[in-house]
This record gives structure tokens, C-alpha cells and sequence, in this order.
């Protein structure tokens, strides 16, 4: 009895594992036939503009907005926990250092996730489902160089925009609550943020991760959409396995950096 | 005259399900082929096959000379710049109006002046009768219209082979009639070699110089539209008279209702 259990789990666990291997590699084998065909794209680059603003425009007002109300939180916790050690002068550093090195690319991804993700998976699945990207290829014309690839570009292109929208708006946020509501000094707020911010560790470090997180939530969307079931059901999927992956793997991949980065 | 298209030996299966079996076909240059049969019997299957979008298990489809193979991309791709396909549903492209639709395989192909492409997709709207509604979304057009404007863009770039999936499919007589003109007219006016895939007898016999019936996988009766109306083949009279008995059972295969619902038949 025990026996046959170990079996059934192993047999389960074996099963898993071959399937996201198979995922993993199909998804791998993708990913380069994306790039090599990307190769022609830079001759139009219209069609990467375009996308651009397609997922990036669209983002902008969630992203500014979020940001905001997230410099707004900074700005009160951060004054409530300096101020018990009498720093409260630092304020701007805390939510300048806190927005570009981690809350502006991690948050930025995850709404990026939420809105411009779904919403490529959606468009991808449901082109798919109506036959779209399989009429492509009968036409000589490769689905990969003219729907993903320029989607791909544009997602890694928006994402660092974005964050460092995010990241400005946010400080913005910050200085309201923190120097006009509660009463910083304005001098202190900016000097202390001019002087500890360093260009290189922490606002560098901070685009080189949203680049990383375009890419990653940008391909997972596309993936999940290309390699939809092409039915309603199919796309319902897809769409909720791009934000549960995408989300996991921002988090995932923020941590991994940061360990890097600021070892 | 030879073969634009040659299907040899061809298996195929999705997973353990076969659906083509040892099949041969041959598709003469300059003709209309219709491919008939019921439904699942693997009609679409074939063409899929013919276009590369799925790879045989075995055998070989030859269209031009040309083996087509599913593994070598570049290949496939130009040998797909001689054919085009009407898709089932149309599969136009929701973003794009009526005319970009047709001039998306002309600005992807072609390096032509937008003036000429202009010209020649007013022309190839005009051929399908929907230069007027030019300015179109997709969402704005009936079923019927979509698969019409598809069939411009089909043809957009004048190919050797072109696939038809069910071109008459959810048409009203009239519009019926005027595609199944339509895709004779074509065919000779381009010189194109056409494949139509239809459940549709009476269109499919009014314009096609060859019949392939197609049954659970195989071909089991092929010759011209006269020599089918005439077949004392019981699947193929069954097929062309709409017969509810015969050799392609009505009901799919399995328990029967009685002992579905447990009662007992007299003998």
C-alpha cells in the first residue's frame, strides 16, 4: 500500500518535472528563434514604436498614479521611523534609495505584469485562437519577427521608462507628505537625497534590473500567450499564468540581483 | 500535364488518434480539386499538411518539386510565397481595416511604391466585389464578406496553389453562387492550381474538374464530378445524395439507446 503510494507520487513528481522541462526547453528554443528573427527589425523600426506605445502609453497613468500613492506611504512610515531616532532630515535619501533600488523596478513590474502582460497574452491568444498567426505563416511572414518581436522590444524598451516614472513620481509623493504636510526641511530633504544617492550603485543598478524584469515579464506574457490553447477557456489560462509566473519570477529574480549587486 | 502538388504515402496522427492513413493524391497544375467528406474525416488535415503548418509522421507532400519540409524554416517559407490559403473563419486580422488586410502580404513581400499597391488592392477588392468597403473594420463586416475579403488576400500576390478550407460554409445561396465563380474565375484567370476543401456537393461539382471523397482517413473514391454522380460507391452515394444510411453511420459509434436507458427490445 505504502509501496504504491511512493510510486503514484514518484510517478507525479516525474510527470511534473518532464513537463516543465519540456516547457522550459520549448520556451528556451523560442526565446532564441525570437532573437535571431529580431535581427530584421531593426530595419522597421515602426513597428517596434508603435508597440512602444501601445503597452507603454497605456501603462503610464497606472504607473504614475501607483507611484504616487507609494511615495505618498513612504514618505509617512519613513518620517515615523526616522523620526524616533531623530533623523527625519534623511526622509529624501530613504525614498529616494528605497524607490530606484528596489520599489521602482519590483512594483513597476509587477503593474506591468498586471496590465501590459495580460493584456499581450490576451492579444496573442486570441490571434491564435482566430486562426491570425497560423494565416501569418501562410503568407510567408513569420510570427515571430512580426507580432512577438516587436512586442518583446518594446516590453524591455517601456519597462526601465516606467520605472524610472515610477521612481520620480513616487519621490514626488515623498517631498508632498514628507517636506509640505508634515513639515521636513526642504533643504535637508533634497541635499541629504543628492548627496547619498550614488549614480552608479543604486540608480544603474536599479535600470539594469528593470531592463532584466522587461524582458522577463515581457517574454513570460508573449510565451504564455503563443503557446495558448485556442479556445476562451485556453486564454482565461494564459492570462492568469502570466500574472501568477510573471509576478513569481519578479520577485524571484529581485532577489537574486540584489544579492549580486549590493552583495 | 504534371503535378503541381503530390501527397505520398502520407500518415498522420495527433497523439495515438490517426487521421490520414497511406494517403496518395495528385494535383494537377491549372485545375480546380475538390476534397470532400464528412466531418473529421481529415479534409483540413490535408491542407495543413500541403501548407507546412503541421508535419507528417510519414510519407511526403511535394508541392512544385519541392519537398515540404517542416525543419527548414527558410526553405518553407519561400516555397508558402507560391501558395495561398482561405482560412475556414477568414483569420483577417482584427486591428487592420478591409484594406490593409489585402495590401499585408503586398508591403511584407514586395519593396512596390504604396500608389501601385493602392491599385492593386483595389483591384483585388474589386475582384471580390468589396472595393467599397475598403475603410472596413473586420468587427464590420458579415462572415460572409470576411471570407471574401480573406479570398482577396489570398490571392493578393498571385500564387501557383490555393487552398481553400470550406469557402462556402455558413454562405447564403446568392453569395454561394458568386464564390464558387469567383474561385473558378480565378483559377483561370491566374493560371493557379486551386484546392477545395468542401462539404458543399453541388458548388464543389459546378466548379472543380477532380473530386477526391475522403473517409476515415483514406481516399475511398476519386474521378471527375460526372463519374461521381454516378458512383454505385455506397459511401460516395451516400455523401452526394445526403442519405441518412450507409456506410458513414449517422449516430457515433458506442452503446446503443435502449441499453442506455435500460429498457429490453422485443425481438
Amino acid at each position: 500500500m505504502i509501496g504504491r503510494l511512493l510510486g503514484g507520487l514518484l510517478g507525479a513528481i516525474g510527470g511534473g518535472l518532464r513537463v516543465w522541462l519540456y516547457n522550459v526547453g520549448y520556451a528556451t528554443r523560442m526565446f532564441f528563434s525570437m532573437l535571431r528573427a529580431s535581427f530584421g527589425l531593426w530595419r522597421r523600426p515602426r513597428l517596434i514604436t508603435d508597440q512602444i506605445h501601445f503597452i507603454g502609453n497605456y501603462s503610464l497613468v497606472i504607473i504614475a498614479v501607483s507611484g504616487l500613492f507609494v511615495g505618498f506611504v513612504l514618505g509617512l512610515q519613513g518620517y515615523y521611523t526616522l523620526n524616533k531616532y531623530g533623523s527625519e532630515q534623511a526622509l529624501g535619501l530613504l525614498v529616494a534609495l528605497s524607490l530606484s533600488r528596489e520599489l521602482g523596478p519590483v512594483v513597476t513590474a509587477l503593474l506591468f505584469a498586471g496590465r501590459a502582460g495580460t493584456s499581450l497574452t490576451a492579444e496573442i491568444g486570441l490571434m491564435k485562437a482566430g486562426e491570425q498567426l497560423a494565416a501569418m505563416e501562410m503568407m510567408a511572414v513569420n510570427p515571430l519577427q512580426r507580432v512577438i518581436g516587436p512586442r518583446f522590444w518594446a516590453g524591455v524598451i517601456s519597462m526601465p521608462i516606467l520605472a524610472a516614472i515610477f521612481s520620480a513620481v513616487g519621490i514626488m509623493g515623498g517631498y508632498v507628505v514628507g517636506v509640505k504636510m508634515i513639515g521636513v526641511d526642504e533643504g535637508a530633504f533634497w541635499s541629504q537625497m543628492q548627496g547619498g544617492v550614488d549614480v552608479f550603485q543604486d540608480v544603474l543598478n536599479g535600470v539594469l534590473k528593470s531592463v532584466v524584469f522587461g524582458l522577463a515579464v515581457t517574454f513570460i506574457a508573449l510565451y504564455q500567450g503563443y503557446e495558448t490553447d485556442p479556445t476562451p477557456e485556453g486564454v482565461a489560462r494564459a492570462t492568469t499564468r502570466t500574472v501568477v509566473i510573471s509576478s513569481l519570477t519578479v520577485l524571484w529574480l529581485d532577489f537574486l540581483l540584489t544579492a549580486l549587486m549590493f552583495n | 500535364m504534371s503535378n503541381l502538388v503530390e501527397i505520398r504515402n502520407l500518415k498522420f496522427s495527433y497523439g495515438d488518434r490517426p487521421i490520414l492513413t497511406d494517403l496518395q493524391m495528385e494535383f494537377p497544375r491549372g485545375k480546380v480539386i475538390a476534397v470532400m467528406g464528412g466531418s473529421g474525416s481529415g479534409k483540413t488535415t490535408i491542407l495543413r499538411l500541403i501548407g507546412g503548418l503541421l508535419a507528417a509522421k510519414s510519407g511526403q507532400v511535394v508541392v512544385d518539386g519541392e519537398v515540404v519540409n517542416t525543419d527548414d524554416i527558410p526553405a518553407l517559407y519561400r516555397l508558402r510565397r507560391r501558395m495561398g490559403m482561405l482560412f475556414q473563419l477568414g483569420a483577417l486580422f482584427t486591428d487592420l481595416s478591409v484594406y490593409d488586410n489585402v495590401a499585408f502580404p503586398l508591403r511584407e513581400h514586395t519593396d512596390l511604391p504604396e500608389s501601385l499597391i493602392r491599385d492593386l488592392v483595389l483591384m483585388k477588392l474589386q475582384a471580390v466585389g468589396l472595393r467599397n468597403a475598403a475603410q472596413l473594420k473586420p468587427a464590420e463586416v458579415s462572415g460572409g464578406m470576411a471570407r471574401r475579403v480573406a479570398l482577396a488576400r489570398a490571392i493578393a500576390l498571385d500564387p501557383q496553389l490555393i487552398m481553400y478550407d470550406e469557402p462556402f460554409a455558413g454562405l447564403d445561396p446568392i453569395s454561394m453562387g458568386v464564390t464558387a465563380n469567383l474561385i473558378r474565375n480565378l483559377n483561370d484567370a491566374l493560371g493557379s492550381t486551386s484546392i477545395l476543401v468542401s462539404h458543399d456537393v453541388d458548388e464543389s461539382f459546378l466548379i472543380a474538374d477532380y473530386v477526391y471523397f475522403l473517409s476515415q482517413g483514406k481516399i475511398v473514391a476519386h474521378g471527375t464530378p460526372q463519374d461521381m454522380r454516378a458512383s454505385t460507391d455506397p459511401y460516395v452515394k451516400q455523401f452526394v445524395n445526403a442519405e441518412m444510411d450507409g456506410p458513414v453511420p449517422f449516430h457515433y459509434p458506442g452503446k446503443s439507446l435502449a441499453d442506455d436507458l435500460g429498457v429490453r427490445v422485443a425481438n
